[in-house]
């Protein structure tokens, strides 16, 4: 494990009775993604904000790239770049004034700010929008628009707020692909999201985050192994034998068992696999016919709800926080 | 190599591309506080481009204050609107701008609400410079708005005796204090949450401001304590220089009023802005 890019301690941030962030410790090593895993309102944006230096932490500590992000705030300010969850680029101007502006922000010279924006454009697929209102664009350029202009000068950390909610698939790719470049690059990323397989696909390592408070951290493998030894998923010939099914497994397994949507499926996180072949014979022996008993790595989505009790409330796009 | 073209045209972000505006080569040099303010200057000025409705306050305000007036109340308060016009229209004038520097407050809370805000917050850039940018494109309004009422007012029958000297000079200072008294606008907007309640507070504080002056007319008519609040109010040292200034004399001792109250009003409402501009949450 490589130097520390950033390092948290204890860091917590209320909003009148709402504890936002409730003290969170995190060390993330540089290069790499760092998934932040959480639901609407679980405090990932206050987190965010605070180590962009925009929020200044109630209590706790937070070291960004080695710099306080109270007492140094500008070192860390020149050296990250914050993606917002939110229209993180004025609307009301065009795609290369948004980037000409923030070039110019950032010191280059007016013919450089002019090359560098026109390079940007064209690395993101902009270049024929380029002349277009940001309010015209349509969500995936729009996201593109967002990481660029967080890449006029390219930094060392880079923060992504939810960079995929409401994208269609597509989309949705060609964001994993530019983080994935970052990557390649050697810029740390670290970025929050509600999808569990996004955590799954980008990050090495995962931050759980629930209420305010990290609820379990480490390397997807890990997350699913320390949920249990894993989930066992049943399909069925017919729906009209779930309910018995249902009744046979939870006596034999002593867990909850999980209807899905599909009615001929049923599932359930495994605490004794000894018990698992018990609950076959189980099920034979009630006369249920059994087209599917597969045993399978916990889904991150059963991870959640091993680790929080509720399932993640996936609300993309509408959410108002 | 056809495949790597069609990947190409489903991923428009390719490795390549990425890779070469990564290495950007060497950082630029950290830009000034006054090139930065100027720079937010110019996204103000590209907002007014984009956004020319936004225009409507700086010219419909003064048109109609300047016509109201002019014909409602010329006749009743000097006899003639002719009359009136000559010592009504210096006063509109600051009234114009004073109205106007209320638009900054409500499209900085307005701004301030958007993502982006938070973009120009994490720049390592002065950190005044998106607001002190802001005010000076909001001087464009205030040229604007003053170009107005000063043409409608030619056109209606105003003299300046002090010329084009005594105009110029008027509408720089009023720039000058308009953009300072902006600060206030500007603090309010960081403390309340929404436009209509800036625009509400706004109100209620402009209407005495500007009415409680000797904008529309002489103080000499009015009860004795009314009076006193009229000698302290700033507007009513501005109202006096401008209409000085444009009527061929130098108020030498009012100009210095003015530019005081104007250096108090940044002094004390820059700070309180810089602190909660720092703290927004
Ligand atoms: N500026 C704010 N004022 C009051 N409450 C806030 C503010 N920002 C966030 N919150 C509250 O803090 C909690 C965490 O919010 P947030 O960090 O935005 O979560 P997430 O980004 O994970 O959705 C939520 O309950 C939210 O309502
Ligand atoms: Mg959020």
């Amino acid at each position: 494990m490589g130097k520390l890019a950033i390092e948290t301690r204890g860091l917590k941030k209320s909003f009148g009775k709402t504890h936002a962030v409730a003290g969170v410790d995190l060390a993330v090593s540089a290069g790499g993604v760092y998934g932040v895993l959480g639901p609407n309102g679980a405090g990932k944006t206050t987190m965010i904000r605070m180590l962009a230096t925009l929020l200044r932490p109630d209590a706790g500590e937070a070291q960004v790239l080695g710099y306080d992000v109270v007492r140094d705030a500008h070192s860390v300010r020149s050296r990250v770049s914050l993606t917002g969850q939110f229209a993180s680029v004025d609307e009301d101007l065009t795609g290369v004034e948004n980037l000409l502006l923030l070039a110019r922000l950032l010191g280059y010279s007016r013919p450089r700010a002019r090359r560098r924006a026109a390079d940007l454009l064209d690395a993101f697929g902009l270049a024929d929008a380029a002349d277009r209102q940001v309010k015209k664009y349509s969500g995936g350029m729009r996201r593109r628009i967002d990481i660029a202009a967080s890449l006029v000068v390219p930094p060392e950390l880079i923060f992504l707020d939810e960079p995929t909610t409401g994208l269609d698939p597509r989309s949705r790719n060609q964001v994993w692909e530019i983080v994935r470049g970052l990557v390649a690059e050697g810029t740390t990323v670290l970025l929050t999201t509600q999808y569990l397989d996004e955590a799954d696909q980008l990050a090495d390592r995962i931050a759980v985050i629930d209420h305010g408070k990290v609820i379990a951290e480490g390397s997807s493998g890990q997350l699913k192994a320390s949920v249990g030894a894993g989930s066992l998923h049943v399909r069925l010939r017919g729906p009209e034998q779930r309910a018995e099914a249902e009744r046979v497994l939870a006596a034999a397994l002593d867990v909850p068992i999980e209807l899905s949507a599909d009615p001929v499926a049923l599932s359930a996180g495994i605490s004794d696999p000894e018990r698992v072949a018990r609950s076959l014979a189980e099920l034979s022996r009630s006369g249920i016919d059994v087209t599917e008993f597969a045993l399978g790595q916990p889904s991150l989505d059963e991870v959640f709800l091993a680790l929080t009790g509720h399932a993640a409330e996936k609300t993309p796009e509408e959410d108002a926080a | 190599m056809n495949a790597t073209s069609a990947e190409q045209a489903s991923a428009p972000v390719t490795e390549d591309a990425l890779r070469s505006v990564l290495l950007a080569g060497e950082r630029p040099s950290r830009p000034g506080p006054v090139l930065t303010s100027l720079t937010f200057g110019w996204r103000a000025l590209l907002k007014i481009k984009h956004v020319p409705e936004q225009l409507v306050d700086v010219t419909m305000f003064p048109i109609m204050f300047t016509l109201m007036f002019t014909y409602l109340f010329g006749g009743a308060l000097a006899g003639s609107t002719q009359e009136y016009l000559q010592f009504l229209l210096p006063g509109i004038l600051v009234q114009a701008n004073v109205m106007i520097t209320m638009n900054t407050g409500i499209t900085l809370n307005t701004d301030i609400q958007k993502g982006v805000f938070d973009r120009f917050r994490s720049l390592p850039v002065w950190r005044p410079s998106p607001l002190v940018g802001a005010l000076l494109g909001d001087l464009v309004r205030y040229s604007i708005g003053s170009a107005i009422v000063i043409t409608l007012g030619l056109v209606l029958g105003f003299r300046p005796v002090g010329g084009a000297v005594g105009v110029v000079l008027s509408v720089e200072l009023l720039l000058v204090f308009s953009f300072c008294l902006s600060w206030l606008w500007t603090m309010l907007s960081l403390i309340l949450r929404t436009p209509n309640s800036v625009a509400g507070v706004s109100m209620m504080l402009m209407f005495p401001l500007t009415f409680v002056s000797n904008i529309f007319v002489d103080p000499k008519t009015m009860p004795g304590w009314l009076q006193a609040v009229v000698e302290v109010n700033p507007i009513t040292h501005l109202a006096t220089v401008v209409r000085g200034l444009m009527h061929g004399s130098v108020p030498a001792g009012e100009i210095g009023w003015v530019l005081v109250s104007s250096v108090l009003l940044v002094a004390v409402f820059g700070p309180i802005t810089m602190v909660l501009y720092r703290n927004k949450k």
